[in-house]
């Protein structure tokens, strides 16, 4: 209680013990050297993290549509008689150790738009209970379908469904000629969040006239699976924050050899044309840091050189026009 | 309007309300309507309710309204409950006043009521020390000569006693008659004179004839005021409750606005119209996509047909975005860091005062700031300056000087000797010394006797005659005087007192030797008063020096003076002081007449010298303002000589060679204006060299502010110290509001009644509590115990306060437009629709809780310690020219947000880019990079840590981690684990420290570079101490350093006439 009524006197005088530092040149000098020292190594680490990260990314978007048909890609796509099946075959430059993690990308695709993120409604997509009653006005103009029934799941975010299925096939490379084409499985379980499976998408919640509207917007969901079983779902809907973005198609647990050939059997039927946008698939093994992304060692590389140099401007700076109490004084 | 009270008479009761006294601003019922409106008055809560408002419409909103709505809550909550709980205790205090127990005679029957049942025409019995419950008529005391005393300090702030008289009409009744007279009073309507009572009575038959009797404020008892050496008396009640004049003339006190706050306002509009624009362009160009780009996404369905108001959805979406820019969290910032000023103030040991065993006291908790930035001071010189402790000291007495030598008459051998051997010179002198006053003995029950006078000057003659044995033992109803000298005693017949007036500057009473009957009359006044008055031939040349020469002392000097007169003659006169007193029209000037023609011939008797002394630590005190930079002025009531003298003694003014005094006076008032005009002309070219003063009195301010305002503001403006002597409470605050309509910060200090217009007109009111009364303390808002703790609380509280004010309000903008960058930026690529990045949790938090707690830090912070701030004074001048609070501090906060709001959202969204592009945990990095930039952000920007700063800095840090990895657990969330998720991601940690280096690095870079080859005064004083730390400075450097610091401020002092437009650069510049 002795210390209190110290402290509390201190306090109330406003005389607690105070540590004053100032910015002068042995305090600054130090820390610049310090953060740069400490950055260079983390910077080259992230680089070369990334660097052993290899990835494929192939834009199929115009490449699978038939020539006749490049001055009029949105009737292309919109027309449901043409089979839009279209293979691409991808070069492996660098071996690749699995798992090897299969990405669709998609450019230009505001899913962060304010119409378009908000429009879903997380209640209804967890609870069956919840289906009726919940408020699901936000997903408007998908919330109900004719009759006024309303749509599980609800919102422009889950009708716009991508739907667009790869099917992936390796030509590995035989010494000695080619051989014959092997096919690849797609692992498309697990590519969801575990809490999204488990908390956030219901066992016991089936969609219900889901896309059965006039206009179809993207993919269908297969009414007799729970929610919590529709992994591609979950993964479009956990909206993305630029307009160019990867999502997640499923993975191969295989590895794959430099200079092999990875034939993919596009179904091209989501509708990117009518706002120009991009698609891509991607093929990319995973580092300690996630993707290829070479920004973290850039940058880190960048900043701690930048410290480095300001340090040694300062003590040049310093050395020239030293800092002593006659300079204080006298100017 | 008149008003017509009938006494005792129970059928007009009702047409007055009764004595309920409220001073209460609300009741139960219209709280919450009066309390909401008068809270929505200050623009930014419209703001801020607009934007709630606008948020309920689910089209438009970003975020859910309860990002507003709470806050808003939060705040008005606060604010309501802080004014709730002043309201209630001021209920609590009205009870207790309203349920005392009067006594109150009905039908000659006294009976006990609470003191809220009395009802205009009632009689109310008071006892002595009773505070009186309403205003009353005078009709009965227990003085057979119909007298008695009130104090009436509360009203008026005087603590001499004041005589009552009952009104002539009522002379003559018993006190059983007192019970049951009935009568009518013809009274004007409540109005707060408490100077004036303009009202006639007329009694019923049976008890008098009906003849009317004219009323004044003497013959009136006013509400809280104290009945003293009265057994009793009783009055009738005319004005009840509120109507009373001290009701009337409460008021309630406008809150002060500091300039501070004023510069927060302006900057808040800036930032408003910036944020309009932002919003224009914004919205324009989001309609503009959404027409080219937004209609091709048919992933959005934007219907065909839209509604008429489509265009408003994307600006009004922007306003809802970007109104976080002004900062919801900010006044209630301030006002708990403000609150915390005020507590410091109220704590501080060393403003405790151990003589009176009074601390500081902040009344008013809102305007610290104004402390630090103060130009004038503008103080009382008795009682504030001086210790207002009239001693006896010199005097002088034919031809003789005594207590020349001692210092102190009393102690004087000669003097003693011609006591004890009946000079009769000395003697008579004594006498008049104990006779001539209005002093009233009281003879307490051990036969000590203590004097009750009108003024301290009197009680300190009295004494000093009582020391020197002639003691005045009593004065009883019928006039005679008793007095005791060497133990014999003399008995005196006060005829009648010729009283004092400002204009007269002297007192008469005129007595008669009842052992002789002879006539005497005594007068003492001021030298001017009665040289002119003397008998022929008296040699006044002697005396004069002796006033000269006392004054030069800084003492306080009364001549004392007697004449014999004959019978005949004073009985003449008397006949004619009879009529001039009784006279309806220009009674004053008649009687100041009729006196004038006694106080002829006078014998001098000699002069006394009383000290007043300073208060301890003033010179010293005044010494330091001024080289802080502040201009004192001292304002007196008291003359001119004395004025300049007590002056020089603190100070204020320098003698000659080094300073000059300015003196404008003249006979008549062109000569005033052509005196003022060279003075003026003096100011502007000797400024530099001397240190000039002026001093002017009374008479010359009234004819100046109605002839030359203009010229007198110029004046003003330019000097340095002013003596201004002979003012009225009116004239103090007339020149407190010249100063400051000029737009200078005032500071006026003092301690009695006629200081409380001054205090309360001026920016800051700082009261004395000392002998005077507690009425300026009680009207400031800041009260201290002595004139020298006005040194620590502006320079130590007032500077911190500013300080940490300047950060607290301009770091709550940069956090706030941080956050607001970053949707801007992140809007550039999401359509231009208006999304917001972050989430309505975040968001609600950020503003009220994540960044509020480590920014209140600041209210510890010391930038130089409290003695070197009183060591180099000069520093003040910093936060007098707002140096840390204006547009170009402001401007450099505004970029430092920007250049925060790139490093946080590029970084962010290159290192979160591809298939980690998830929104919830990219709004969560960037809200993290925000919280960790601010982090240090607080770091850098604190001066001095202590360990209540570190554990809050760093404390907010764990905490948003713990709250938010708690949040991730919530199911129903969005940002369900998102937090779990990222914080085992070590590119998460990898990108915070990149967000933290890229940030804070230039930021300090610049800071050290401007620290060291461009150093402020306040870097050069923390040098200063980092280095006095290590080695003891050698003697020079001190004035070496303090002329350094004076090269630096040298252009903030010339600049001063442009304080309140702030400098674009924020060193000494233009070399």
């Amino acid at each position: 209680s002795f210390l209190l009524a110290y402290f509390n006197h201190a306090f109330t005088q406003q005389q607690l013990p105070a540590c004053k530092p100032i910015l002068a040149p042995n305090m600054v000098i130090p820390i610049l050297v310090f953060v740069g020292l400490l950055f260079i190594p983390i910077g080259l680490a992230c680089y070369a993290a990334s660097n052993k990260v290899f990835e494929v990314v192939y834009r199929y978007d115009t490449k699978c549509v038939p020539k006749n048909m490049l001055h009029n890609k949105v009737g292309y796509i919109q027309n449901a008689s043409i089979n839009k099946t279209c293979t691409i075959n991808l070069k492996i430059p660098n071996a690749m150790k699995r798992p090897i993690f299969i990405y669709y990308q998609l450019d230009r695709f505001y899913q962060n738009h304010r119409r378009y993120a908000t429009s879903f409604n997380i209640a209804q997509l967890s609870d069956p209970k919840e289906e009726a009653n919940a408020d699901i006005k936000d997903c408007k103009p998908e919330a109900y379908a004719a009759k006024g029934i309303p749509v599980v799941p609800c919102g422009l975010v889950a009708w716009s469904l991508f739907n667009d299925t790869y099917s992936f096939a390796r030509r590995p490379r035989r010494a000695g000629g080619i051989g014959g084409v092997e096919a690849l499985r797609v692992i498309k379980s697990g590519i969801s969040w575990r809490s999204e499976r488990e908390r956030l998408f219901g066992k016991h919640v089936y969609p219900k006239n889901f896309q059965n509207g006039s206009l179809v917007g993207g993919g269908r969901l297969d009414p007799r699976k729970p929610l919590s079983e529709q992994e591609e779902l979950m993964v479009w809907m956990r909206t993305a924050a630029m307009p160019r973005f990867r999502k997640l198609y499923g993975r191969v647990e295989a590895d794959l050899d430099a200079g092999e050939t990875v034939a993919v059997a596009v179904r091209n039927s989501y509708n990117s044309y009518s706002f120009e946008g991009g698609k891509a698939v991607v093929l990319s093994t995973a580092g300690p840091l996630g993707g290829r992304n070479a920004f973290l060692g850039r940058a880190y590389l960048v900043t701690g050189m930048a410290c480095l140099v300001l340090a040694l401007l300062l003590t040049l700076v310093c050395l020239f026009f030293p800092m002593t109490e006659e300079h204080l004084r006298l100017r | 309007m008149q008003r017509f009270v009938y006494i005792n008479d129970e059928s007009c009761r009702d047409s007055y309300r009764d004595n309920r006294v409220s001073n209460t601003k609300y009741t139960l019922w219209n709280f919450l309507p009066k309390n909401l409106l008068e809270q929505f008055r200050r623009f930014m809560n419209q703001y801020f309710l607009l934007i709630a408002c606008l948020q309920l419409w689910p089209t438009i909103t970003p975020v859910s309204p309860a990002t507003t709505w709470g806050p808003l809550a939060i705040i008005f909550i606060v604010s309501a409950s802080k004014e709730a709980w002043d309201d209630y205790n001021r209920y609590l205090s009205d009870k207790k006043v309203n349920e005392r127990r009067i006594w109150v005679v009905k039908d000659g029957i006294r009976r006990q009521i609470k003191a809220r049942g009395i009802h205009v025409g009632n009689i109310v019995w008071l006892h002595e020390n009773d505070e009186i419950p309403c205003d009353l008529v005078l009709i009965g005391t227990s003085d057979p000569q119909g007298i008695c005393y009130v104090e009436t300090a509360a009203l008026d702030g005087e603590t001499d006693l004041k005589t009552r008289i009952i009104p002539s009409i009522c002379a003559d009744l018993s006190s059983e008659q007192l019970g049951k007279i009935k009568g009518v009073v013809e009274c004007p309507n409540p109005d707060n004179d408490i100077r004036r009572f303009d009202a006639n009575m007329r009694l019923f038959p049976p008890i008098i004839d009906n003849e009317k009797c004219p009323l004044t404020i003497n013959n009136t008892l006013l509400q809280s005021c104290y009945l003293r050496y009265t057994e009793w008396a009783c009055g009738v009640a005319i004005y009840t409750g509120n109507e009373t004049k001290s009701g009337m003339s409460r008021g309630t006190a406008e809150p002060k606005l500091t300039a501070a706050d004023s510069m927060i306002d302006k900057l808040t509009v800036a930032i408003f119209i910036f944020q309009i624009a932002v919003v224009l362009l914004l919205g324009l160009a989001g309609n503009i996509w959404k027409d080219s780009h937004g209609c091709k996404l048919w992933y959005l369905m934007y219907p065909a047909e839209r509604p008429w108001y489509d265009f408003l959805v994307i600006p009004l979406r922007f306003e809802l975005l970007c109104s976080i820019m002004i900062p919801i969290s900010i006044k209630v910032t301030l006002d708990l860091a403000k609150g915390v000023y005020a507590k410091f103030i109220d704590c501080d040991d060393q403003m405790f005062d151990p003589e009176t065993n009074t601390p500081a006291h902040s009344a008013n908790t809102a305007i610290s700031e104004d402390l630090g930035q103060v130009e004038y001071i503008l103080s009382d010189k008795t009682g504030t300056l001086t210790e207002n402790r009239m001693i006896f000291r010199r005097c002088y007495i034919s031809g003789v000087l005594y207590g020349d030598k001692t210092g102190d008459a009393l102690k004087d051998a000669r003097l003693l000797n011609a006591v004890s051997s009946k000079d009769p010179d000395v003697v008579k002198f004594l006498m008049v010394m104990a006779l001539c006053n209005t002093v009233v003995p009281i003879k307490s029950n051990d036969g000590t006797i203590s004097y009750k006078a009108q003024s301290q000057d009197e009680e300190a003659l009295v004494n000093a005659a009582s020391n020197l044995n002639m003691l005045l033992t009593s004065k009883d109803s019928s006039g005679i005087a008793e007095i005791c000298f060497n133990g014999s005693k003399f008995y005196y017949e006060v005829l009648d007192v010729l009283e004092f007036t400002s204009d007269r500057k002297r007192m008469s009473i005129v007595v008669k030797e009842v052992k002789s009957g002879k006539f005497l009359l005594l007068t003492k006044g001021a030298d001017e008063a009665i040289f002119p008055r003397s008998c022929p031939g008296e040699q006044t040349k002697t005396y004069l020096e002796a006033v000269e020469m006392y004054s030069h002392l800084g003492l306080r000097t009364l001549c004392l003076g007697c004449r014999d007169l004959e019978e005949d003659e004073y009985k003449e006169w008397s006949k004619k002081f009879q009529d001039a007193s009784c006279s309806l029209d220009n009674r004053e000037h008649k009687i100041a007449e009729v006196c004038n023609s006694l106080e002829q011939g006078i014998h001098i008797l000699g002069i006394t010298a009383i000290e007043d002394r300073l208060q301890d630590g003033v010179p010293e005190t005044i010494k330091l303002l001024r080289k802080a930079g502040i201009n004192v002025w001292m304002l007196t009531g008291d003359k001119q000589t004395t004025a300049i003298q007590i002056g020089l003694l603190c100070n204020l003014i320098t003698p000659e060679s080094k300073g000059q005094l300015l003196s404008i006076n003249g006979k008549t008032e062109d000569d005033i204006l052509q005196s003022l005009e060279r003075a003026l002309t003096i100011m502007k070219t000797a400024l530099e060299r001397k240190d000039l003063a002026f001093v002017l009195d009374g008479w010359a301010l009234e004819i100046i502010l109605k002839r030359s305002l203009e010229s007198f503001t110029k004046l003003a403006m330019m000097s340095r110290t002013a003596i201004c002597c002979r003012m009225t409470p009116l004239q103090k605050a007339q020149l407190v509001g010249i100063l400051k309509s000029s737009g200078s910060l005032t500071l006026a200090i003092g301690d009695g009644g006629n200081d409380v217009r001054m205090i309360q007109e001026a920016n800051v009111g700082v009261g004395i509590s000392g002998r005077e009364g507690l009425q300026a303390a009680r009207a400031a808002d800041y009260s201290i115990g002595k004139f020298k703790f006005l040194r620590r609380l502006i320079l130590v509280h007032g500077r911190y306060s500013y300080n940490r004010t300047a950060f607290i309000s301009q770091y709550s903008f940069y956090k706030s437009l941080l956050i607001c960058f970053i949707q801007i930026l992140f809007s550039f690529s999401s359509g231009l629709s208006g999304t917001s990045i972050f989430n309505s949790i975040s968001l609600m938090a950020y503003n009220v809780f994540y960044t509020s707690l480590p920014v209140m830090t600041i209210i510890f912070d010391k930038d130089i310690s409290e003695a070197t701030v009183l060591r180099y004074p000069q520093i003040l001048l910093y936060s007098q020219a707002g140096r840390l609070l204006n547009r170009s501090t402001f401007a450099e906060w505004f970029g430092r947000s920007l250049y925060h709001a790139f490093v946080v959202f590029l970084i962010t969204i290159n290192a979160y880019a591809d298939e980690k592009s998830d929104m919830e945990e990219l709004s969560m990095v960037a809200l993290s990079g925000c919280i960790w930039l601010q982090a240090f952000v607080v770091t850098l920007d604190t001066n001095s840590f202590t360990c209540p700063q570190i554990t809050l800095i760093w404390g907010n840090f764990v905490a948003f981690y713990m709250i938010n990895l708690i949040l991730s657990a919530v199911p129903t969330l969005q940002m369900h684990t998102v937090m779990w998720h990222l914080c085992n991601q070590p590119s998460y940690w990898i990108t915070m420290a990149l967000i933290v280096a890229a940030g804070m690095g230039p930021v300090l870079a610049l800071r050290y570079l401007r620290n060291v080859y461009r150093p402020s005064a306040i870097d050069v004083l923390q040098q200063i101490e980092q280095t006095d730390g290590h080695a003891q400075a050698p003697g020079n450097l001190e004035s070496s350093t303090g002329t350094y610091l004076d090269y630096l401020l040298t252009d903030l002092r010339r600049n001063k006439s442009s304080i309140h437009q702030p400098l674009l650069s924020d060193s000494a510049s233009s070399r």
